[in-house]
């Protein structure tokens, strides 16, 4: 039966197959060009809001302004990122580490999981901006609430993520385990801890960015570096391009934090892994 | 390889793989109290095939999980190759393959081969079959780095397989393991499937709700019924030992499905 078919292009079939990949193309080229065009949409508007309304510096900067300033004072911009860079990934280390070692703990000892849990998610209900003051008197004016706030932040969405993420392992996967005869630390470290992963980075990634927030609020109370009290500098002296332009500093500052944690997870998770929510 | 792959001495045969006494399991739930298995009683010789043929919530899962130690029967005894099923899980002696593989997403094919040799004080035998030379058993060589996303539902579980192996098994208790498999699939894993049996000298149990899948595998039948999970009979099969899937259309073979058939539905 399969002898020699002659190999046979129907010219119609390859006219679609032109027309299919130029039409993935040019999908491809609108999806990288539309976000550009938003973006220099949003920066005309912008900067024709400031010059034809003649809105005075003390209010709103025109872009061309802001440009300005996050060139020239660019050292001094850096200078107070350093401070909050330090706090913000102080603070994720300490409050992640703690949560992996708490989730851990839970999972493991079920009665100090049901006797501390409902605290902790108690005191994580109290508002940031009302913690600030209370750990800045607990702990002074220094570096240490800055830390601990951005700790606190990052710590109760990955302690929740990371006891999801050691206990959601496949049913038959444990009873595999136990025809195996594997003991408590083979199942933690051969199935739970790996299972736990993408847990953990969805929660690393979201850490990420409330820490920049964590250690900025922290810096708006008692304390004269940083880019939150450079924020609150700039809004008391009428700077306002200073002000966006730390803010611009500020928020580069988080969008890399957060890069790097995904990166981090493309070369740890580097099977299929189900979505995380 | 087969003499590789043999784990059985010769001086033990004698003595049973399972010995089962009026084994009963109750579960007990907020909502109800289920009977899952009612005075359960056969002897499995060592290198034996039996399956477990039934409707689903029979009982075969829970009595697969008895014999492995994952269930503790409320009432009977149970003796695994001459002793308790827990020395029996102990001593590695049980190999279980699950319905959907149970592999380690984040393991390629060969590291989940090798997960027994990792845990529970598993170690390879010497003289016992290599990962490697289990995936090439089972169909898989040339696939050994590929992650069970990467690899096709039959594959995947050809990797349990293997896993199963890996160990030295006496004992291979399989749960329908190729039930989510197309019907193609599921003859070339039942042709392969009685290749490795033959070539390993293991003893099967397995679950399935097919009776053409218990009919041509199986040396013996145990056919269950349900509420109460009970024996309703134990057929023994009467096929050659070479089994090509054309068997299916004899004579002999049409003859006992419509035996293990009439048993199922006899109420
Ligand atoms: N862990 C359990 N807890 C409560 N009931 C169970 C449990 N395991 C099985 N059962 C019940 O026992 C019965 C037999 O289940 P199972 O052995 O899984 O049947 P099968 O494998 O034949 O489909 C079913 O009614 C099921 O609901
Ligand atoms: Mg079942």
């Amino acid at each position: 039966m399969a002898t020699a078919v002659p190999a046979m292009v129907d010219p119609a079939q390859g006219e679609a197959e032109e027309r299919y990949h130029r039409a993935k193309q040019r999908a491809i080229r609108r999806r990288r060009l539309m976000p550009l065009v938003g973006a220099g949409t949003l920066l005309a508007v912008w900067a024709a809001l400031v010059y034809g309304l003649e809105v005075p510096p003390y209010i709103a900067p025109s872009p061309l302004r802001v440009v300005e300033t996050l060139y020239m004072r660019f050292g001094m911009l850096m200078t107070n990122l350093a401070p909050t860079a330090i706090e913000a990934i102080s603070g994720f280390l300490l409050g992640n580490v703690v949560a992996i070692i708490i989730a851990t703990v839970f999972v493991h000892q079920k009665t100090l999981e049901e006797a501390f849990f409902p605290m902790i998610v108690l005191i994580n209900t109290i508002p940031v901006l009302a913690k600030a003051p209370i750990l800045v008197l607990l702990l002074g004016n220094g570096i240490e609430p800055k830390i601990a706030i951005a700790a606190l932040i990052c710590f109760f969405p990955t302690l929740v993520n990371m006891v999801r993420g050691l206990e959601s392992v496949n049913p038959q996967a444990m009873e595999l385990m136990r025809v195996l005869s594997a003991s408590k630390r083979e199942v933690f470290f051969k199935l739970r801890l790996q299972n736990s992963l993408p847990y953990l980075f969805s929660a690393l990634k979201i850490a990420a960015s409330t820490a920049v927030i964590g250690a900025i609020v922290g810096e708006w109370i008692g304390t004269t570096v940083g880019i939150g009290a450079l924020l609150i500098h700039a809004m008391y002296n009428f700077d306002s391009a200073l002000l966006y332009a730390t803010a611009i500093v500020g928020a580069c500052f988080s969008v890399a934090f957060y890069f790097v944690i995904t990166l981090i997870e493309r070369l740890v998770v580097r099977w299929h892994a189900p979505p995380v929510t | 390889m087969a003499t590789a792959l043999a784990q059985q001495s010769p001086v033990t045969s004698a003595m049973p793989a399972v010995e089962c006494r009026g084994i009963g399991v109750r579960f007990v739930t907020d909502r109800q109290t289920v009977n899952a298995l009612d005075d359960i009683s056969f002897t499995l010789k060592q290198g034996a095939f039996l399956s477990l043929l039934g409707p689903s919530g029979c009982g075969k899962s829970t009595l697969l999980r008895v014999i492995a130690d994952l269930v503790h029967p409320t009432a009977g005894a149970i003796s695994v190759l001459g002793g308790t099923a827990e020395a029996a899980r102990r001593a590695r002696a049980l190999g279980f393959v699950f319905q959907d593989a149970a592999l380690l997403p984040w393991r390629t094919a060969i590291e989940n081969v090798s997960l027994p040799l990792e845990v529970g004080g598993g170690r390879k035998r010497a003289d016992g079959p290599s990962p490697q030379e289990l995936l090439a058993l089972v169909g898989l060589k040339g696939r050994e780095n590929s992650f069970p996303h990467e690899l096709s539902g039959g594959m995947r579980q050809r990797v349990a397989i293997a896993r199963a192996l890996v160990s030295g098994p006496r004992i291979l208790l399989m749960d329908e393991p190729f039930g989510a498999l197309d019907e193609i699939t599921r003859d070339r894993l039942n042709v392969e499937l009685l290749r490795i049996w033959k070539e390993t000298l293991t003893t099967v149990v397995f679950v399935t709700h097919s009776i053409y899948e218990a009919t041509y595998l199986s040396q013996q039948v145990l056919v269950m019924g349900a509420h109460p999970g009970r024996v309703r009979e134990i057929v023994p099969i009467d096929l050659p030992a070479d089994r090509p899937l054309a068997i299916r259309e004899s004579d002999a073979f049409v003859r006992i499905a419509a035996h293990l058939r009439g048993v199922l539905g006899a109420e």
